[in-house]
């Protein structure tokens, strides 16, 4: 699986390096990737007034961008490094027991394209961000494929918490919303356990306000 | 009817007590398989059990041939079981196995039937059946997605239908099968009503009223042999027993009734489809193509004698073909009709089937075009609905599918039935999005890098809103004209690739529950895509917050009421 992303990876790489430069240049800035992405996409004082009156559930005034624990960095970095090791370790066996020359250039360029990703792996991490609106949440990631998804709270049918290894060791959890559409596909991972179980409590309660029918 | 639970004639089975099935269910579930079985084996085995009946019955006729041939088999129980039993003297005991197993047969019917009940609350439907391992299952009313009345052929014969009720979730529906035809219509208009959320008790009083008057008209009418409108009740299991030849005039009264009666809906609401039509666009449609391509191996590979082409391919045209089979005769006698109760679809010509919508239900609608079906003005509609589409089979593809091929005129009316909300609100920009190009009639209109990624197409991609309603428009090949209502949507979602990104184009897509319909704007000038994301975004909160469909009845006794 991190073997799709790393190819993905490096072959638009080039145009965005200059990005990737200029994103750490300026740590003022709330959003992950100003550069890319039209931060103020709400202003945040505009979307305050209707709702306090209308659910009895304290709405979340607008968080701003949030963006997932660094240490997630090292949760994606050993996942990558274990893809590399068994597809690497493959090749590099198919070549000293049956010779295939073809099978240790697969290897060189597999352990290339890992490593040049894994070098990008703190950038893709600090693109993940999140946002808690009045209404909504607002997910997004990605340095050369972005995403942005926007999930009404009302919508969400359950709330999860997933835990790998590596992530359990970091004290890290991912925090998965599930609506009735299966592409909705938002997953939060990296985030603090104290802070993915608020969240859930947090999120849970206003959906059940915000209920809607299906 | 022996042992009924109540020994009354039912008459409405949504009044909250538990109910039976009809009494020939297990017949039509699983008995016809079990005779079926059974006459195979008798035919079969005729000749021997001739001998048989001889042998016991008149030794002396037949004595020497018959000897013959059991002692020619005996000891071969594999070839000839009979021959063995009768060379043993086993008869007896053959024929009390043989009546052991028939009486426990019609036992475990007779239990599955008995132990088979179901009831209509307030709050859902619960159906208990199982003998050893019981199972309850329950279907809260307002998360009811649709409910559909089928009746099979052989279902028909009896004047039986089954009804199932879906709900949001796999495998997630409840069934009766089978119920009397006309309570099953019954049963459904109960159902909707209440989980419409109206005054149920006046309904309910009303339908009382109504359904002893409509039973008491329908047997003068079977009696007189008048044409009985569809909705007649069914007549077996009744105390009161009409003589046969009314049965059987009844009978086929039922099958001669139109699919949809007529006192249902107004009949402007009424989409039809004619027959030439029908078969015109099946034969204009996809697998036509693939059908010419199947024909042209199969003709290459005769002439070049590789015959293994034959076992490969000829298998996938009988498919095809077949399929295109099935889908005309599913369109056979198809109307789309807008009840009180939601959108009601039916179609088929021996095996008949119904599908009801209630309102708010429907979470995606596209219109799409094939290119050969252009030059005819043909159109068919997809929709998403919770529930029924997660499975991939053939039947929920039916179902999805609500009108198979329609004129502009049809586009334009189902788009209504299904929206009724928004109808006036659409129906202007309806016309923009099936055909037109560019900015014209209400939609946005794709920038001119666009062409590098869509370069056919991308002067049909464009969006509009309208009441609630997201518009979707796209396609130059297949056109395509995707209705989302934002009460409905589930989460939205703009992407940007690299490819994109250089082009400062975005595409938009908004997730619904699953279907064969994906609402999805390809290519969207990038600050226009933040947009509309935005505005999608909000109104969808707004819609869904507002959104009080899904208690249809309920708003509208209020509206009638402020009135």
């Amino acid at each position: 699986m991190p073997e799709v992303r790393d190819t993905d990876e490096p072959v638009g790489s080039e145009p965005a390096e200059p990005e990737a430069a200029a994103a750490p240049a300026e740590p003022a800035v709330v959003a992950p990737e100003s550069v890319v992405e039209p931060v103020p996409l709400v202003a945040p004082e505009s979307v305050v007034a209707p709702e306090s009156a209308a659910a009895p559930v304290a709405a979340p005034h607008d968080s701003g961008w949030l963006r997932v624990s660094p240490k997630y960095i090292v949760v994606e970095v050993i996942g990558s490094l274990i893809g590399m090791a068994v597809f690497v370790g493959a090749f590099v066996v198919a070549y000293l027991f049956w010779g295939q020359w073809w099978a240790l250039w697969a290897a060189i360029a597999i352990g290339v394209v890992s490593l040049v990703s894994i070098a990008f792996e703190p950038r893709r991490v600090r693109s993940i961000g999140y946002r808690l609106r009045d209404d909504d949440l607002l997910f997004r990631r990605g340095i050369m494929f972005q995403r942005q998804v926007a999930v009404p709270y009302g919508r969400m049918q359950l709330v999860d918490i997933t835990r790998g290894p590596v992530a359990r060791a970091l004290g890290l959890a991912d925090l998965k919303f599930v609506t009735a559409a299966a592409s909705t596909a938002v997953t939060v991972p990296g985030l603090p356990v104290e802070e993915a179980d608020r969240l859930r409590d947090e999120l849970v309660a206003l959906a059940e306000t915000r209920r809607a029918g299906l | 009817m022996s042992a009924s639970v109540r020994p009354e004639r039912v008459t409405n089975l949504a009044d909250g007590e538990w109910h039976r099935l009809h009494p020939a269910s297990p017949l039509l579930r699983g008995g016809l398989v079990f005779i079926a079985v059974l006459g195979f084996i008798i035919a079969n085995l005729r000749e021997r059990l001739v001998d048989m009946f001889l042998v016991l019955f008149a030794p002396d006729v037949l004595r020497g041939p018959v000897d013959n041939g059991f002692n020619g088999w005996q000891g071969d129980w594999a070839n000839d079981p009979i021959g063995g039993i009768l060379s043993r003297g086993l008869v007896g005991w053959a024929i009390a196995a043989l009546a052991v197993i028939i009486v426990a047969v019609v036992v475990g019917f007779w239990l599955s039937w008995r132990m088979h009940t179901f009831r209509v609350t307030r709050e859902a439907v619960e159906v208990r059946s199982g003998i050893l391992f019981r199972s309850h299952r329950s279907a809260r009313l307002d998360r009811i997605q649709g409910i559909n009345v089928n009746r099979p052929l052989f279902a028909r014969l009896f004047g039986t239908a089954k009804l199932e009720v879906s709900v949001a979730g796999q495998s997630a529906n409840v069934q009766l099968s089978y119920l009397g035809s006309a309570l099953a219509d019954g049963l459904r208009a109960d159902i909707l009503r209440l989980a419409s959320g109206a005054r149920a008790e006046r309904a309910a009083k009303a339908a009382d009223a109504a359904l002893p008057t409509q039973a008491t008209q329908a047997a003068q009418a079977a009696d007189a042999a008048i044409p009985a409108p569809a909705g007649t009740p069914a007549a077996p299991g009744t105390s009161a027993r009409p003589p046969v030849s009314a049965v059987i005039g009844h009978r086929v009264d039922e099958f001669l009734a139109p699919e949809l009666d007529p006192t249902l809906a107004p009949p402007e609401s009424v989409v039809h489809l004619p027959l030439g039509r029908v078969i015109g666009s099946t034969l204009l449609g996809g697998s036509t193509v693939w059908i010419a391509i199947l024909i042209a191996v199969i003709a290459v590979g005769f002439s070049t004698g590789q015959l293994w082409v034959l076992f490969s391919f000829v298998p996938a045209a009988i498919g095809l073909v077949s399929y295109m089979w099935s889908r005309i005769t599913k369109s056979l006698r198809y109307t789309i009709a807008g009840t009180p109760d939601g959108v009601r679809i039916g179609h088929g010509l021996l095996s008949t089937g119904n599908q009801t919508i209630p309102p708010g239900r429907i979470h995606a609608i596209e219109a799409t075009q094939w290119i050969l079906w252009r030059p005819f003005g043909w159109w068919s509609i997809r929709i998403n609905v919770a529930g029924q589409s997660v499975s991939a089979s053939n039947e929920a593809a039916q179902r999805t599918l609500v009108l198979p091929v329609g004129t502009v005129a049809d586009v334009h009316r189902v788009i209504a039935l299904l929206l009724p909300d928004a109808a006036s609100a659409v129906e202007p920009v309806i016309d923009a999005g099936l055909t037109g190009r560019d900015g014209a009639g209400g939609f946005s209109s794709a920038p001119r890098r666009g062409a590098w990624l869509r370069p056919f197409s991308w002067r049909r991609i464009g969006w509009a809103a309208a009441d609630g309603v997201a518009l979707l428009r796209r396609g130059a090949l297949l056109r395509s004209l995707t209705l989302a209502p934002l009460a409905r949507m589930q989460s939205v979602a703009v992407t940007v690739g690299p490819i994109e990104r250089m082009l400062r184009l975005a595409s938009v897509r908004i997730h619904t529950v699953a279907g064969p319909v994906t609402p999805f704007l390809p290519v969207v000038d990038r600050a226009e895509a933040v947009a509309l994301f935005e505005r999608l975004a909000d109104e969808a909160v707004e819609r869904g917050a507002s959104d009080t469909s899904h208690h249809w009845g309920a708003v509208r006794a209020e509206s009638t009421r402020a009135r």
